[in-house]
């Protein structure tokens, strides 16, 4: 059993897909639900029916992915959507985004929220500008774990030299990013190579099937060690008579440990005060760690609010009024040089001006490029922002809830944009 | 009967076989649930529960207890009751809402056809379940609701999987599955012009097991349909669903008893019941997690067309 910090096993995998229509990633992902014995009579027998109905001569796997009726009509995937399976050892959640370059929103969406990514390279056209893409936002959102699935081996005669060449030059791109924990495995999605059982094809790999290793994969979650961070999201006051002087800061620990009896410290006030209870539901517990939705009981009764954020007395996050960050633009309306959005990082809201847009990255080829006045839909780049207050946060790499947000467009309400803090800009 | 010693041996068996499904992932998946009631709580002004009285709305109540604790939690329950329910179901709903001190909301779809907004289905495969959402909009517009909680999870249907936690709705109370908000990390954008709405789905994330097997770990009662028990049933389009006495038989169509229990609950008239001798929780968590077809599989109003279910949430259903 995989341990996550301390003593808590993880059962809970999330991961991300990304790609293009024809490179199997519906494919493996159908593999993988149906050799895992996920997918229901009744599905198959609806996309059985439906491949029919479409006039295909083959069962179309794919459309047990794409769920809405404008996708299956033109059969592409436009949203992320959400797959669930699970085996003895683990649940499973991958959120399934499709890889076009004007799908970059998505592919955020999608990695925003993963422990590991799933890369997949046709292993005829090896590294091409989609495996950067993927490569790099995976990287960008501080995916630490990534699986370069190289399909589709059976069209090259399973050939372990192809394989090889393919690991050195993925080796080459990774370390170009600085992405952490590489892995590597041969498959054939249409045929199931590697999938969920080893290949009868590839006795030359010795490593892991898709399936074992997504099982057995340590997830190293830094955010248990890292310094405590505990934005609040509401007050409880029960104000009944059994509870009447009751006051509980209600959240979800985004990092570290809270235990019974720490020192704290309420920001942005700056006041002081020790931790006298932790709670679930009544229930009291010695110590709280990084994801626990908690209750905590302070001694003193001092002024806090929802968009506060308790931390440890002493383990202070950065603050400041003017920010960097990367941006990842959703929105048709591009992100102006001068204009106000609404910005929401953990529980709290303000508004910031973009003060300056410093430079575009092509995520094709991964160089920087002078950006002009604005930020485009799908667009990655590197912005300051000024805010009316300071800000406290943590940089996104050493913490992905309080060195994140979302940019919100008054007027429309609508998300616009998502922002990863990276402290000064260089 | 001896039927009770024989689901008491059973249930050791079972219990054992239970015990191997690996539930660590559920305490990850309530804090997650846990997160959204409380953003709820503090992003909306008129709050309610979509009650039905089945499963998943009831482990909903069970989690907004746990996020507010020791207060009360800052919604109302509210049922759309189509007419078509079994007893069950509404003596189960007031018990609960009695207990909790909340305050229940009841509108009628009868009320809805009586005034003449919405036109009643006729014949055979009637039912009532579209026009629920002509009910629920009016009682969201008359109740100045902004926020309704649902207990909708992606792994139902195919239109769900691409569902948001928190979705928008606007004032005429409608679904655009094309331009939804972007959701990222665990920050959700609850803002919203007046007179629109959001639906908000808290277990998103959680699959039909993952509700039986927090059930059981957490003790949560349920109404007794759940469990196994002797019902007069007919079979329809290959289906078995519930007889009541309102509900047309085709000619071929024999009414028979058997011993079932329900894998959802919902309109009597739609809510395919199965075969099935669990008796406890153990049992149906067993029972589910060997079966073979989709929860929704059973659900005779998902059967209508391929896209039945995201044109229904483009209305305003649940």
């Amino acid at each position: 059993m995989k341990l996550n910090g301390e003593n808590r096993p993880i059962g809970l995998l999330r991961f991300t897909t990304a790609g293009s229509v024809d490179d199997g990633k519906s494919t493996l992902i159908g593999r993988l639900l149906y050799d895992s014995k996920s997918i229901f009579e009744d599905q198959m027998e609806h996309i059985v029916q439906s491949s029919k109905r479409l006039g295909k001569e083959e069962t179309d796997l794919s459309l047990l992915t794409d769920g809405l009726r404008a996708e299956r009509e033109q059969g592409i995937t436009i949203d992320v959507a959400y797959r669930y399976f699970a085996t003895p050892a683990r649940k499973f959640i991958i959120a399934d985004t499709p890889g076009h370059i004007q799908y970059t929103r998505n592919m955020v969406t999608g990695a925003s929220t993963a422990d590991l990514a799933v890369i997949l390279i046709d292993s005829r056209k090896g590294v091409v500008e989609q495996t950067m893409r993927h490569t790099y936002i995976a990287s960008l959102l501080d995916i630490r774990h990534i699986v370069f699935c190289i399909n589709k081996m059976d069209l090259v005669g399973y050939s372990e030299d192809v394989y090889l060449r393919l690991c050195d030059d993925l080796k080459k791109l990774g370390s170009r990013l600085g992405t952490g924990d590489l892995h590597f495995i041969p498959i054939s999605a249409k045929y199931g190579d590697n999938v969920v059982s080893p290949s009868e094809n590839m006795k030359w790999y010795g490593g892991k099937t898709f399936l074992n290793l997504i099982e057995t994969i340590e997830i190293g979650k830094k955010r248990n060690s890292g310094p405590a961070r505990f934005p609040v999201q509401t007050v409880i006051r029960p104000l009944s008579s059994e509870y009447h002087d009751y006051r509980g800061y209600a959240g979800r620990v985004a990092s570290g440990t809270f235990s019974a009896g720490d020192r704290i410290t309420v920001l942005p006030s700056g006041m002081e005060s020790e931790i006298s209870s932790i709670t679930v539901m009544g229930k009291t517990i010695s110590k709280a760690e990084a994801g626990d939705s908690v209750t905590l009981n302070l001694t003193d009764q001092i002024d806090i609010s929802r968009g506060d954020m308790i931390v440890k007395k002493g383990e202070m996050p950065e603050s400041g009024v003017d920010i960097n960050l990367m941006v990842c633009w959703f929105n048709e309306k591009p992100l102006q040089q001068g204009r106000k959005y609404l910005i929401r990082n953990n529980t709290n809201e303000t508004t910031c001006v973009v003060s300056s847009i410093n430079y575009r990255m092509n995520i094709s080829n991964l160089e920087r490029e002078t950006a002009g006045n604005d930020v485009n839909m799908n667009d990655i780049a590197n912005i300051s922002i000024r805010t009316p207050r300071p800000l406290y946060y943590d940089c996104y790499k050493n913490n992905n809830i309080t060195g994140s947000m979302i940019f919100i467009e008054e007027g429309t309400n609508e998300t616009v944009g998502a922002g990863m803090i990276c402290g000064e800009y260089d | 009967m001896d039927n009770s010693v024989c689901s008491k041996r059973n249930d050791n068996a079972m219990k054992e076989q239970t015990l191997a499904i690996n539930d660590n992932h559920l305490k990850e998946l309530e804090d997650e649930a846990i997160f959204v009631m409380r953003e709820v709580a503090s992003q909306f002004e008129k709050k309610v529960i979509l009650f039905s009285g089945g499963k998943d709305s009831i482990v909903l109540v069970h989690l907004a207890r746990k996020a507010f604790w020791p207060a009360k939690m800052p919604f109302s329950l509210l049922h759309i009751d189509t007419g078509h329910n079994f007893e069950e179901t509404l003596k189960f709903r007031d018990d609960l809402a009695n207990e909790l001190g909340v305050e229940l909301i009841v509108r009628l779809v009868q009320d809805t056809i009586d005034q003449g907004r919405v036109t009643e289905e006729r014949g055979i495969n009637a039912s009532r379940n579209k026009a629920q959402s002509v009910t629920l909009l009016d009682a969201i517009e008359e109740l100045r609701i902004d926020v309704a909680v649902g207990g909708g999870r992606r792994d139902e249907e195919k239109a769900r999987a691409k569902e948001r936690f928190f979705s928008h709705r606007n004032e005429f109370g409608q679904w655009d599955p094309k331009n939804q908000r972007p959701e990222l990390w665990n920050i959700f954008n609850g803002h919203k012009n007046f007179g629109e709405h959001f639906r908000v789905f808290p277990i998103s994330n959680w699959t039909e097991l993952d509700v039986w097997q927090y059930i059981l770990k957490e003790g949560i009662r349920l109404p007794m349909l759940y469990y196994t028990h002797r019902r007069k049933i007919f079979l329809r389009n290959g289906v078995y669903l519930a007889w009541a006495p309102f509900m047309q038989l085709k000619p071929s169509e024999k009414v028979f008893e058997a011993d079932i229990r329900c894998r959802t609950i919902g309109d009597i008239t739609c809510t395919g019941v199965t075969m099935s001798k669990a008796g406890s929780l153990e049992e149906i968590i067993s029972e589910i997690a060997a079966t073979r077809v989709t929860e929704r599989g059973g659900r005779y109003d998902d059967m209508r067309s391929e896209a039945a279910m995201e044109d229904r949430k483009k209305e305003g259903y649940f």
